[in-house]
């Protein structure tokens, strides 16, 4: 879809807004030079959101990790900051290697510049060192 | 995470909470901050979080935490905050059974067969998926079908792939969720399928999960049929009419070795019903008054076990009012009775709480039966007009109500509608 705005022949591009669960539709009007007007918005975020969606869109990341843990097998990680659009499948086939050993922090950082995007990869929840011998402690109990 | 595994259970609590999820949790928060001296949280599971820990996606918290946060953060932030205000946790243990006089019969391992009495009772057992005896697919029986949050435990905490290539059937929002999840793991998403003319998910993950991999999303298309012997080997799918039903003439197969069900949640009320708290056959979960109680004096529930939610955050917010109103009662200090029902009208398919008092604010929570695609009303009665931009059954819909605007309103009963504007007359 074109719009004309002063003279200027516009393309209009429709995002919906994932600042928040009420999805606004948002329309932008831009140009190769830039954005003209952005509309549908209802707050600051979602104008902020058709900027960002038009210019250099970002999502974010969640994956699990390899753990060294019996009881867990899988620690829950995020990126620290939303990736751009086009490497988030990279990223996440970049963190199929790494192994964590427990005891992790919650927000603990696991992995650093990931890709050169500057990004951390932290925890998303906590383990405890002591989940081995619990295990090994029930295991006991069970055989007896 | 962090634990407190009490190393007893005492004989009597002020407040003892089924289920240690989001509702759980943050009820006992209420409980405590509300002066309730003792509170238990009871869970089957080894940890306390829920379903919350195989959500590793963000997209939680915005209302709660006032920051986005993926479901592990969200369910140790509400764990810590529990633990902080000296809740015992008592996880891998089961509740058997709850009489009206609120004696409950727990069984762990640890501790076998225990009987704990309470001044007041939360039931916050979260809710299950439908399945595909719930929906009766015909077809073989092959492995390889399975629920979208089964997968996602899979994948999410045990570590390994349900399948090479899926067919997702609904749009609810886990089976989104999922369909990005299996991608960015290396499956083959070959579509997803609703029955519906319109998504069940939310619009972020319409967007997020599904447009952002091209995964065609079919509207109007469910499964008619599911083929392989050992192993699923492929489906048939056909479009719907407007009376959902499908047109055999159209369908097509669709090679796959896995099918995943995201065709919705069922509130998980065996302990409800065993005990026999009214139900309301509109939310399949207990009746609950403004307070969170049941018709079972001292038995207060919160979460998807009344009504299945969109987001944690609203789950959390509810469980406090329930935390809080069992607090209430056990110290003596009960909220004066609801005197107003609330009926479901218009479009409106269910409301919690199903009734209010003239005391005090509320918010009252509904979902509407179709779509107002724009300019929607909801009208409560002749007390209270509000103009929403739209209305979707995917999304929960909210409408606040004032001590004020029932000053002049001397009825029984509020009616629920919500139309479209245009169509007023």
């Amino acid at each position: 879809m074109t719009t004309t705005h002063e003279g200027h022949e516009a393309e209009t591009f429709v995002y919906l807004c994932t600042g928040c669960p009420l999805g606004c539709s948002l329309e932008v009007d831009a140009t190769e030079e830039g954005i003209l007007e952005i509309r549908g918005a209802t707050c600051k975020i979602g104008e902020r959101h058709a900027e960002q969606e038009h210019t250099d869109p970002r999502r974010p990341v969640s994956t699990t990790v390899r753990l060294d843990d019996p009881v867990h097998p899988r620690l829950p990680v995020r990126a620290a900051a939303p990736v751009p659009k086009g490497l988030v499948a990279p990223f996440v086939a970049h963190l199929r290697d790494v192994v964590v050993q427990p005891p992790v922090d919650r927000g603990e950082v696991l992995a650093t510049d990931v890709l050169g995007t500057g990004i951390d990869v932290i925890a998303t929840r906590s383990m405890a060192a002591a989940a081995r011998e619990d295990t090994d402690a029930r295991l006991a109990t069970a055989d007896r | 995470m962090i634990t407190t595994q009490p190393r007893q259970i005492a004989s009597a609590y002020d407040v003892v909470i089924v289920g240690a999820g989001p509702a759980g949790l943050a009820a006992a928060l209420g409980a405590r901050e509300q002066g309730a001296e003792s509170v238990l949280i009871v869970d089957r599971e080894r940890e306390a979080g829920g379903i919350l820990l195989q959500c590793i996606h963000s997209g939680f918290g915005l209302q709660y935490f006032k920051e986005e946060v993926t479901g592990p953060e969200y369910a140790e932030r509400s764990l810590e905050a529990a633990i902080e205000h000296d809740v015992d946790i008592l996880t891998d243990a089961f509740v058997m059974d709850l009489t009206e006089d609120r004696r409950l019969v727990l069984m762990s391992p640890e501790h076998g067969v225990v009987i704990v009495r309470a001044g007041a009772v939360v039931l916050a057992m979260g809710a299950r998926e439908r399945t595909r005896g719930a929906i009766q697919i015909p077809g073989t029986r092959p492995a390889g079908v399975l629920t979208a949050g089964l997968a996602q435990k899979m994948v999410n905490l045990h570590g390994y792939l349900p399948g090479r290539r899926a067919v997702i059937l609904g749009s609810g929002d886990i089976g989104l969720i999922m369909a990005r999840r299996l991608t960015l793991e290396g499956v083959e998403v070959a579509g997803v399928f609703e029955i519906m003319p319109y998504a069940n998910g939310l619009g972020r993950n319409i967007v997020q999960c599904l447009q952002d991999y091209d995964i065609p999303l079919h509207l109007s298309t469910t499964v008619i049929d599911i083929h392989g012997h050992d192993r699923v080997e492929r489906v048939t799918v056909a479009p719907v009419d407007e009376e959902l039903t499908p047109d055999a003439s159209r369908a097509w197969d669709i090679p796959c070795d896995t099918l995943l069900l995201s065709v919705g949640l069922i509130p998980e009320n065996e302990l409800s019903r065993t005990l026999g708290v009214r139900m309301d056959p509109l939310t399949n979960g207990p009746m609950v008054t403004s307070a969170m109680e049941t018709s079972v004096p001292g038995v207060f529930a919160a979460g998807n076990v009344v009504h299945i939610n969109d987001l944690a955050d609203w789950v959390s917010e509810e469980a406090l009012i329930a935390g809080r109103s069992a607090a209430r009662r056990v110290t003596g200090n009960p909220h004066p009775a609801d005197n107003i029902r609330v009926i479901p009208g218009e479009n409106v398919g269910a409301v919690v709480p199903q009734s209010v008092s003239s005391d005090r604010p509320h918010r009252i929570s509904f979902r509407v039966n179709r779509p107002i695609l724009e300019d929607a009303v909801i009208k409560l009665g002749d007390v209270r007009r509000r103009r929403v931009r739209a209305l979707a059954p995917a999304e929960m819909a909210t409408i606040n109500i004032a001590p004020r605007l029932l000053e002049s309103f001397h009825g029984d009963a509020l009616r629920l509608d919500a139309f479209a504007a245009a169509e007023e007359g």
